[in-house]
């Protein structure tokens, strides 16, 4: 079989994707947690102020998101509305839980070593591009 | 009207992932990265405040706010205590998420036990 034949097998066996439809799944689910957080502040605001009240309502979606995770739902759920649930705190908290979970057989130590695994890159590229943003914007207003 | 705003701002952020995930090859773990890049890019040149004035929630909920939140906290703390300032107050305003990812996915991990 030459390769260009096989490259052809190979497209013609992956599942083609209804991207309309995960485009608009995402939109629509992205915009529920939006939806769902702002309930969430609205509530929480009459108790505290306006930073800590964003705070607990980022808290209650990450305990939600890993409650779901651990419970094994959480992975259909995450694969079904894609960017929708990726995008927004949950897919944070998501990946740190399930990393955890993952090599929670191999011990304490491999499950502490382990737990960034997927999270790791946003908080090491959020911490360098703000490092480095904050020095160009200083030495630019100098 | 709060609630039609963050439904749109955080479904439109979504979809713009969504669009990048599909037509390119690039995994989840990319788009993550670089809506957190982008979302400091945004907050340096000043325009997130125009998002966070639109709706607060829509744009605190998506992970783009993890690197705005990095970056105002790190210029704040340039402009209150210099380089070693910046360096003080970096993760401050993003405890919350960090802390809270670590210890209820912990939490859980240890009092469930868990489906293959």
């Amino acid at each position: 079989m030459n390769k260009e034949k096989y490259s052809q097998m190979v497209k013609e066996m992956t599942p083609k994707e209804n991207r309309l439809l995960n485009m608009f799944i995402a939109f629509f689910v992205g915009g529920l947690i939006g939806v769902l957080a702002t309930f969430l502040f609205l509530q929480l605001n009459k108790i505290y102020n306006e930073e800590l009240a964003v705070a607990a309502t980022l808290l209650i979606l990450i305990t939600l998101s890993a409650f779901f995770t651990t419970l094994g739902i959480g992975d259909t759920i995450f694969t079904k509305c894609k960017c929708g649930i990726i995008i927004p705190i949950t897919g944070f908290a998501h990946s740190v839980a399930s990393s955890i979970i993952d090599y929670k057989k191999e011990g304490f130590i491999n499950m502490g070593s382990n737990a960034f695994k997927l999270a790791g890159s946003v908080i090491l590229y959020g911490v360098v591009s703000a490092v480095i943003l904050t020095l160009i914007k200083v030495i630019i207003n100098v | 009207m709060i609630y039609l705003n963050a439904f749109l701002l955080c479904g439109i952020i979504c979809l713009i992932g969504q669009i990048i995930l599909d037509n390119t090859k690039l995994t989840p773990g990319h788009i993550t990265t670089i809506f957190v890049i982008a979302g400091a890019i945004l907050s340096c040149l000043g325009l997130y405040d125009y998002l966070r004035d639109y709706s607060l929630m829509g744009s605190s909920v998506p992970i783009t706010s993890f690197g705005n939140a990095l970056y105002q906290a790190a210029y704040t703390g340039f402009l209150e205590n210099g380089f070693i300032g910046m360096f003080n107050n970096l993760l401050s305003t993003t405890s919350a998420g960090i802390s809270g990812a670590i210890f209820f996915g912990f939490i859980f991990a240890l009092l469930f036990r868990v489906r293959d």
